[in-house]
Order: C-alpha cells, then structure tokens, then sequence
C-alpha cells in the first residue's frame, strides 16, 4: 500500500512540473466553458428550463464539466502504458512483483489529483469570477460530489487502461482512442448534458459508463440528485467501476499470455 | 498506414467524432426551434463551412504544430539546413490521411444544408458561397500557423494553441448572436473566425442580423483572409529568425 501511495505522490509532483502546459490547459478549457455556456444559455433563451437547468446550473455545469475533462482524462492523453508495450518496455513492468494494473492506476490518481488542484480549481475560479458560478449543495453535496468524482477517476482510468491494452495486439492505439474519446465526448454530457437529450436516447446514455465521468457528479454538484437518488448515482458509478477493473484484469490476463508468445 | 486496424479505427471515428458533434446541434434543436433566431438549416449551414474549411486546414496546414516537436528535439536544426522552406518540410512530413474522416464529415454536413436551407441559389450567393469556404480555410490554416508560432518561444504550450484552433472553429460552428459581446468582438477583430463564415452566410441566406456591423462586411472576408495569412507569414518568419536551438 505504502508503495502504491508513493508512486501516487511520485506521478502528482512530475505533471506538477508541466507547468507551461497547465497554465495553457487552463487557458483552453476555460475558453472552451465560454463558449459551451454561450451555446446552453441560447438554449434556455429559446426554451427556459430545458433539461431542468435554469441560467446559474447551465453556467456551472459548463465549467465543471471542462474541470472535470482533465481530471478523468477523457481525451485518454496519457498513453504511457502503450509506448512501453511498444517499445517492449513493458516486459520490465510486467517482471516487477506487483500488481500491473494497481500500479498504473496508482500513477493515474497522482495525475488526477494534480489535474484537479492545479487544473479543474482554477478553470472552475474563472467561471466563478467572470459568470458566477453555484455553490455545491451543502457540506454533504462537496462530500458526496467528492466520492462522485473519485469513482468517476476509476471509471476513467479503467476505460483508458482497456484503450492502452489493446496496444498488445494493435501496437498503434490512436485509433481505439480516438473512438473512445468519440463515444465519452458525446454520451459523458459534455457536447450536451444528458438531460437535453431525447427521451428515447437519455436513458441508454446514462446507462453507459461514459455518463459516469461527466455527467453523474455534475448532477451531484448542483444537487439534482440528493439522498436517495444521489445514493442510486454513486452505486451506478461504483457498478461501473467494479464491472471495468474486473474487464481490466481479464484482458490484461490475455495481453500478458501474448507477450510471452511473441517474446518466444 | 502501417497499423491498418488503428487507421480504420481513426479515421472511422474522426468521422464519427464529427458526426456526433453535428448530433450534439441536433439535440440542442431537440429542445428549441432556433438558436439566436437561427434555423437548424441554418445553423447547419455555418457548421458546414466552418468543418469543410477546417477539414482543409487540418488536412494540408495544421501539421506545423509539430514543429512544437522539432524545436524541443532539435531536429528543427536539420531542417533549417535543407534547401526547402521549413514550413513546406514540417507540414508534408506530418501529412496524414487519417485527418480525411473529419473533412468527409463537413463535407456531408455541408451538402445536407446547402439542400436544406430556403435560398435562392443565383450565381452571385454561389460564387459568394465558394468564397466563403476558401477565405475559410484560409483563416484556419493561417491561425494553425499563428499559434505554432508560439512554440518557438514556449515550447510546451501547445495546447493553449488548442483554444485559438479548435476553439475557433468550435466557436464558428454557432451564429454569433449567441455569443456575449465580448466573445463577440474577440471573433470579429481579434481572431477573425466571424469571417469565416458567419458574415458570409448572412448575405447568403440573406439574414439581416449582422449584429451592427454594416452590410459591406459580409464581403470582406477574402480581404480578411488575406490579412490574416500575411500576418501569419510574417510571425512565423520573425520566429524561425528567433529560432537558437536547444542548448544543452
């Protein structure tokens, strides 16, 4: 355990050192919040109270949603684990007396917890200074909205380790990416929150795991979802979480079995 | 081409990465009839230009960003020493075709509205139209070159580069009334992307929403292209002047 948190704490201080990066980072989410608040707000000119959302929620949903972008990954940007398996690298990792997937996902929550500090807090401060932004619901709505987003840091991790194994049998991964990025972009809320969705689509899309990293703790943040229905978000997330760690393993299982195929 | 699978895979979602975002319109017309006044043919229409001229871009322009990648590994060096321009270099080496999905996708978009909306057509909004996606993409491709630029004095800030691009063609995608002045005036003046297609489209689909601006301007922006690729020419030649090399 010790040795998993040090690696965290390891990953947490090298993405702190891409400083230039953050700051651009930053940069570009909160332009791109602008703007996604610019098109949701037009909508509710035209329809108030569409998806249950009025001005304020529509606002913070923007720039929660660009924070939490980057503190789930969902752009899968960091395909560490595929350059080593290309370049064979990956065969040390495999070597080391533990765990495989514990460890990367060790390092993948020491790179959430900075995206979330250095990242998502200020992308979030600007909304809050320039629009204004709504306050969580209460001491136990950051709490939960806590827990929320660090399950959808799993989910997140868990679905970018599938991408990144997959490097085992296709050594190129930008195209299984680009296809998971497609789906999470579209089915996570973050091109549109899920509840402006038709009703005959809204309900697959939540029932996906892409709804998990966006568009569940959002819900949590502005308190749409309280008590028991915020219960019923977390064990949906939890669900997913399981249900891919547990995918994880078994394929990685079939990944290794590779490996020592092809190293004869 | 080498890893046929991951191509497909690409390319198939570029596409689709497009078309779900064109789905993403089609839900926010779900709930209303328009957007700052505007149909979702018409809508339709400035998300055509604006993907068919960034299609373009993307696919023959925007591989200057990775001179990002030559700078911090010092390759830039030998590239300066070959007797070609070193943008020409940059950009046919990183030539890829995967970037086509993302153009087929404009494209059809495009078709689907040019049908769609209630024009018209004569020879003066066709003409204007073919303008409109030439100026187009040359206000992408020369804001591709703009913010490579930066790279050579802030090599790892690639991705604020991401907001003027991307950002701009996103921007681009949505009439400009939605926008909030100052989102407004940083389109028209600062990174011109108004031009693009919004203006254009105004005299085409024969809108009168031009937002104060005079009506001259939906003419303008083959002038406006043209400004903004000279400028962007000559930032890019004051950087590779800049250029020392990475030391060590």
């Amino acid at each position: 355990m010790r040795l998993y948190a040090e690696l965290a704490k390891r990953s947490f201080r090298r993405w702190s050192t891409y400083r230039a990066a953050t700051i651009a980072g930053i940069f570009t989410n909160s332009v791109f919040g602008f703007i996604r608040a610019s098109v949701l707000l037009a909508v509710l000119a035209g329809r108030p109270g569409a998806g249950e959302l009025d001005v304020s929620e529509v606002i913070t949903y923007s720039f929660i949603t660009q924070g939490l972008l980057s503190v789930t990954d969902v752009f899968g940007s960091d395909q560490e684990i595929a350059g080593r398996v290309r370049s064979g690298d990956v065969v040390g990792d495999l070597y080391r007396p533990v765990d495989f997937q514990a460890w990367w996902f060790a390092a993948d929550v020491g790179r959430a917890a900075f995206q979330a500090l250095g990242r998502a807090v200020p992308i979030v401060l600007v909304g809050a200074l320039t629009y204004g932004i709504e306050a969580p619901a209460g001491l136990a709505g950051a709490l939960l909205f806590a827990v929320s987003v660090a399950l959808a840091v799993i989910v997140g991790f868990s679905l970018k380790f599938l991408v990144n194994l997959s490097a085992f049998w296709l050594l190129d991964i930008r195209g299984p990416n680009q296809m998971m990025v497609t789906a999470a972009l579209f089915f996570s809320g973050i091109t549109a929150p899920l509840t402006l969705f038709p009703d005959w689509l809204e309900p697959t899309a939540r029932a996906l795991p892409f709804a998990c990293l966006v568009q569940y703790p959002v819900e949590i943040f502005l308190g749409k979802a309280v008590g028991a229905e915020a219960a019923a978000v977390l064990a949906i997330q939890a669900a997913w979480a399981v249900a891919l760690i547990t995918l994880g393993r078994v394929v990685l299982r079939a990944a290794t079995r590779r490996v020592v195929i092809q190293g004869g | 081409m080498q890893y046929r699978t991951s191509f497909a895979l690409f390319t198939l979602s570029q596409f689709a990465i497009t078309f779900l975002d064109f789905v993403g319109i089609l839900v926010l017309f779900a709930n209303v009839d328009a957007l700052a006044g505007w149909s979702l043919a018409e809508v339709a229409f400035l998300y055509g230009i604006a993907n068919l001229a960034f299609g373009l871009a993307d696919v023959f322009v925007s591989p200057v960003e990775n001179v990002q990648v030559a700078i911090r590994a010092g390759t830039f060096d030998q590239i300066l020493l070959r007797p070609v321009s070193p943008i020409l270099q940059i950009v046919t080496d990183g030539f890829s075709a995967r970037r086509l999905g993302k153009l087929a996708q404009g494209a059809l978009v495009f078709a689907f509205a040019v049908a769609a909306v209630e024009v018209d057509w004569n020879l003066a909004r066709v003409t204007m139209t073919v303008v409109a996606v030439l100026s187009a993409s040359t206000i992408f491709g020369a804001l591709w070159v703009a913010t490579s630029c930066v790279s050579f004095w802030w090599v790892e800030a690639r991705e604020a580069a991401n907001a003027i691009t991307y950002g701009g063609s996103f921007l681009a995608q949505y009439p400009l009334g939605v926008y909030g002045p100052w989102l407004r005036r940083g389109l028209a003046y600062a990174v011109p992307v108004a031009f693009a297609n919004y203006y254009p489209a105004t005299y085409i689909l024969g809108r009168n929403d031009r937002l104060g601006a005079p009506s001259w301007i939906a003419f303008a922006s083959p002038l406006v292209a043209l400004l903004v690729a000279v400028l962007s020419a000559l930032a890019w030649r004051v950087a590779v002047r800049h250029y020392r090399s990475t030391g060590s």
